[in-house]
């Protein structure tokens, strides 16, 4: 049996993309499983990694929190903490990874075709393993402070899509100046810092002046604060908030998509 | 099974050459700054371009190939070899012309890329499958055959970086060699392993083409292994295509031809352009050269020592670096290798080693030396710069040569000046 034809022209690589990353789908399971076994092998304390992390910094919030008396909702502040925590973790360590991946795979991607877009995806995918692993630290949380879940907890899945597809959009674009700017990793650290004072996990976002809540929503983060807060009881719903994040999550996965398929094509003469 | 496997048109490759030197990468803070001072240039009126050097890599290249035909590339460094490759297994794209692929392409640029040290030689196969383009049911199929291939079935759960070189290159080799493509395109990879392993890899790449009907495109600086492996080549020079036939005769006409004496080759550090120093985040490497008399030299006299120094800047604090010299004649016969196992360790900084090789040593030839920069525990070959020194070894009136006072053609790929201890008299039993 033959295969088709490839064609190898400028800038006619676009036909056979998605085709090809169909083709190469369980490259996501292995460079994710790569590095998800090399992380845990290397760290003494293994697993316990990805519950200690955000466990330490909800203690740290709480006890800012306690201290500045900051209004509690309707949960104890430790799960409404935890609750905003979790997602923030996720699409923190997701945006630097899958922003650095493409420079630390640098020789991967000079030796060898695929489609690239799987390298800072896969680091997405290991951020998310993480996320789920440390679920166990809100279902904890929950438990100790008698926090029961109501039928809203099913909806949690529908806001990590939100932060995943935020995080992916955002990622891509960083992968993409990172590897066309090497200074660019510089400012990384400093912008998630920035997202996350910018990012309602300290605080709640209807502390925000109501003429503002729409522009603040802009933010993808949110959104996805917002509705893991909701699925555990502690706030409200509100629709208008919610959707101009999903608004702006769509926006910037599908431009993020888009800035990086065209960055990709010189990618391996700019590594 | 008939057609063409490849088909190449036209094919070019341009590269920009920034005319700002020294350059590492390009920082956005100069960006927004270049950006910022075009701006207020374009308000004052005065126009101003940055010029720029261009460099075709390969230029308008047609060639075919058909089905089921190994095919040697041929050509000195920097003729636009390994931008053919690169061009043809995708990983860069071209400037201008086209290239039809019918099949599926593996490419070996380099063996064991996307091996993970910390990984085990089982999880590695599956790693280096999937990123070779093999679906894991086809890797769990073929499992048995790669590890028997490689011959590494007792250390299949140990992580690679305790594997020695040897094994290193079996397992990579072995998993490309099970991928089963069509077309499969390899460069350079028999520059390592030992040479009963190289014996198998070629036997094995021939069975492909002959048995399977599968079609290698090969690149290699060792010729008796082009001509052994390709019954066709193709001669780049400067990027254009120079001849295309039967591989035997290009390889007499580029060996005759396209030969050069470099007593000399640096690069720059730090750069981005086509002389970017080679190596990676551990060393680069800076310059080699050829020495007889204290002097760099294209021509050698047998009867004299010479040395071979190699310049390298070291990046961050290394330890157990190894700097190595290979050694092949015209005919691509390595004739000896010698690398420095003393644990060198190193704070980063620019360095020199030399290497000195006696009188009587070579025979008259063309020598092509090979430069390594390499790291043992785990294996990391930094450098593994092939052919880049060249030189004439030239015999001369010495006081005592190895051919003696014979004129004609000396035997020997090696002409060592051995000594023969005077003759001792030992007792004669015929004589009473």
């Amino acid at each position: 049996m033959l295969e088709p034809e490839l064609v190898i022209e400028a800038g006619r690589t676009e036909r056979q993309y998605w085709r090809d990353l169909w083709r190469y789908r369980e490259l996501f399971y292995f460079l994710a499983w790569r590095d998800i076994l090399v992380r845990y092998k290397q760290a003494a304390i293994g697993i316990a990694w990805a519950v200690l992390r955000p466990l330490m910094m909800m203690a740290v919030f709480t006890l800012v929190s306690r201290r500045l008396k900051l209004p509690e909702g309707g949960v104890p502040y430790p799960v409404l903490i935890c609750a905003a925590i979790l997602p923030w973790q996720f699409f923190a360590s997701a945006v630097a990874e899958a922003g650095n991946s493409l420079v630390e795979n640098a020789n991967l991607l000079t030796k060898v075709y695929f489609p690239r877009v799987i390298v800072p995806g896969s680091a997405v995918i290991v951020s998310l393993v993480d996320f789920l692993i440390s679920t166990v630290l809100l279902a904890g949380v929950m438990a100790w402070f008698h926090v029961w879940p109501t039928w809203r907890i099913v909806a949690m899945p529908l806001f990590l899509t939100l932060a995943f597809a935020a995080a992916a959009g955002l990622g891509l674009w960083f992968a993409a100046l990172n590897a066309k700017y090497r200074d660019f990793r510089y400012a990384l650290p400093f912008l998630i810092q920035l997202g996350l004072y910018a990012s309602p996990v300290l605080y709640l976002s209807s502390l925000t002046p109501e003429k503002w809540r729409l522009l603040y929503a802009i933010n993808p983060m949110v959104g996805v604060i917002d509705g893991f807060r909701w699925s555990v009881g502690a706030v409200d719903f509100h629709w208008p908030t919610f959707l101009v994040s999903c608004a702006s999550a769509a926006l910037l996965l599908f431009s993020g998509v888009q800035n990086f398929r065209r960055m990709e094509r010189g990618l391996a003469d700019l590594l | 099974m008939s057609g063409s496997a490849i088909q190449v048109e036209g094919l070019s490759k341009r590269y920009w050459l920034d005319q700002r030197p020294r350059e590492r990468y390009v920082a956005l803070r100069d960006v927004l700054a270049g950006a910022a001072k075009g701006f207020v240039r374009r308000l004052s009126g005065r126009g101003g371009s940055a010029t720029r050097d261009e460099f075709w890599a390969l230029r308008d290249l047609s060639f075919e190939i058909p089905r089921g035909e190994a095919v040697a590339v041929v050509g000195r460094n920097g003729a636009g070899k390994s931008t053919l490759l690169k061009i043809l297994s995708r990983i860069v794209e071209p400037t201008a012309g086209r290239a039809r692929i019918r099949g599926r392409v593996a490419s070996l640029l380099e063996v064991g890329t996307g091996f993970h040290p910390e990984l085990t030689g089982r999880e590695n196969i599956f790693l280096n499958g999937a990123i070779l383009g093999m679906r894991r049911a086809e890797i769990r199929r073929k499992f048995d055959d790669i590890v028997a291939f490689a011959e590494v079935e007792r250390f299949l759960d140990t992580p690679v970086k305790r594997y020695s070189s040897g094994m290193y290159v079996r397992l990579a080799f072995a998993v490309a060699a099970f991928l089963e493509p069509e077309i499969l395109v390899v460069d350079e990879v028999l520059a390592v392993g030992d040479a009963t392993f190289q014996k198998k890899c070629l036997g094995k790449m021939g069975e492909v083409t002959a048995a399977e009907g599968r079609t290698v495109l090969f690149v290699s600086h060792n010729m008796s292994a082009v001509t052994q492996l390709c019954r066709k080549a193709i001669w780049l020079k400067g990027g254009k295509l120079q001849a295309v036939g039967d591989a035997a005769t290009i390889v007499r006409d580029y060996l005759a031809h396209d030969a050069e004496q470099v007593a000399e080759r640096t690069w720059d550090w730090p750069s981005d352009g086509p002389r970017k120093a080679p190596g990676d985040d551990r060393v680069r490497l800076l310059a080699g050269r050829v020495f007889q008399d204290a002097e760099l030299s294209g021509v050698i006299d047998i009867n004299r020592p010479m040395e071979i120094e190699v310049e390298f800047q070291v990046l961050r604090p290394v330890r157990d670096l190894i700097a190595g010299c290979t050694f092949t004649n015209s005919l691509g016969t390595c004739l000896f290798n010698r690398c420095d196992w003393k644990p060198n360790q190193l704070g980063p900084g620019r360095y020199r080693k030399r290497l000195r090789i006696p009188a009587q040593v070579f025979a008259e030839d063309r020598v092509s030396v090979l430069i390594q920069l390499v790291f043992y525990d785990p294996d990391v070959g930094s450098v593994l710069q092939p052919d880049i020194l060249h030189f004439e070894t030239v015999d001369s009136d010495a006081e005592s040569p190895v051919r003696g006072h014979f004129k004609g053609v000396w035997p020997g790929v090696l002409r060592l000046g051995l000594p023969w201890a005077d003759a001792e008299r030992i007792p004669d039993p015929a004589v009473p």
